[in-house]
């Protein structure tokens, strides 16, 4: 005896038997996308997942990953671009993903495990690093290139989020500089 | 990248601290996967292994048998570990040790507080920062920090 399968048919069947049997609202729509018409807790999200895993249905989280994404693309945008200085950095993104600016602020929260305010803080310093590393500014111009009121407003948020001074995190790098070098020639003579 | 869960390991001599870590670390919104060790030479054993290179490695300064500085260069010859975040902790380091542990590569250096709460904030910070760079493709040689 021979059996043919049809994967869709059965997949949509596995998908609502494990929907019904965790008595959730949805809808199915097309290409593996399940619509639920309230929102999972933790604990029914990890059951879910676990139920689909035998059947080898993976579950992604892809529209509001995929929404994270675009924010952070977003904010990487709006640190690096003039525009900065005038506008509210949740004026722009909000502008600019056609959201409200506490929707997307939940969203972003949730899934990244940090605030848009103490993520857009992280990008602007890491920023402030790169520009550091790369010796063609001075700090006074860093801190007018994103837009800190003064060297000092730099420092000390430098400072907050990472524990170092900006001129020790210099010293630093140029460290590690030296040792590489140095052991670059060392192997070499080797 | 959507990251399900972090794997964490930790080498200490003392199994009080490693006992710490592991109940402070549970308690985290993201998923963490511990592994222990008790010096230096069993961590880089481990680690030199054909393994999944872990996200995250705290170690005590003081290592017995490797230490941390030993363990750090290591790690800093092999790219294999370029995307895994070393902190180096100790209740006490001169400003030269300091500087040691930072230029040998570590990136977070974490000065180990005398109690709970303190040390729970000083952790949960850590991780947060790790997963930034984990998940939103920082440069991890700018990642630089000290708690």
């Amino acid at each position: 005896m021979y059996v043919k399968f049809d994967f869709n048919t059965l997949c949509m069947k596995v998908l609502e038997d494990k929907l019904k049997d965790q008595g959730l609202k949805y809808r199915l729509l097309n290409f593996g996308e399940v619509e639920l018409y309230e929102s999972l807790t933790q604990e029914q999200c990890k059951i879910f997942r676990k139920n689909l895993e035998d059947y080898g249905i993976e579950v992604i989280e892809s529209q509001k990953t995929a929404l994270v994404q675009k924010i952070k693309d977003v904010i990487t945008e709006f640190i690096g671009s003039d525009e900065a200085a005038p506008v509210k950095a949740s004026i722009y993104i909000a502008g600019k993903l056609n959201h409200s600016y506490g929707y997307l602020s939940n969203v972003f929260s949730d899934v990244a495990n940090t605030s848009i305010e103490n993520y857009i803080m992280i990008q602007k310093i890491e920023y402030a690093k790169e520009l550091i590393v790369s010796k063609k500014h001075n700090l006074t111009e860093i801190a007018q290139i994103l837009n800190y009121s003064s060297v000092a407003h730099l420092s000390t948020q430098f400072k907050n989020m990472t524990g170092i001074t900006p001129s020790y995190f210099q010293k630093i790098i140029g460290m590690r500089r030296e040792v590489s070098r140095y052991d670059k020639q060392y192997s070499g003579a080797v | 990248m959507n990251k399900e869960y972090l794997n964490v390991i930790l080498a200490d001599h003392d199994e009080g601290n490693l006992v710490l870590f592991r109940n402070i670390l549970q308690e985290f919104k993201i998923q963490v996967k511990v592994k222990t060790f008790f010096n230096g030479r069993e961590l880089m054993d481990y680690l030199n292994q054909d393994i999944l290179v872990p996200e995250v490695v705290f170690m005590s300064y003081h290592l017995p048998l490797k230490n941390a500085l030993q363990c750090l260069s290591e790690i800093k010859a092999d790219r294999k570990f370029d995307p895994m975040t070393t902190i180096v902790y100790s209740e006490n380091l001169s400003a030269e040790e300091e500087e040691d542990v930072f230029v040998t590569g570590a990136n977070v250096l974490m000065k180990k507080p005398d109690n709970y709460k303190d040390m729970k904030k000083n952790v949960t910070d850590i991780i947060s920062v790790s997963w930034q760079y984990h998940t939103s493709g920082l440069n991890k040689n700018n990642f630089i920090m000290k708690v």
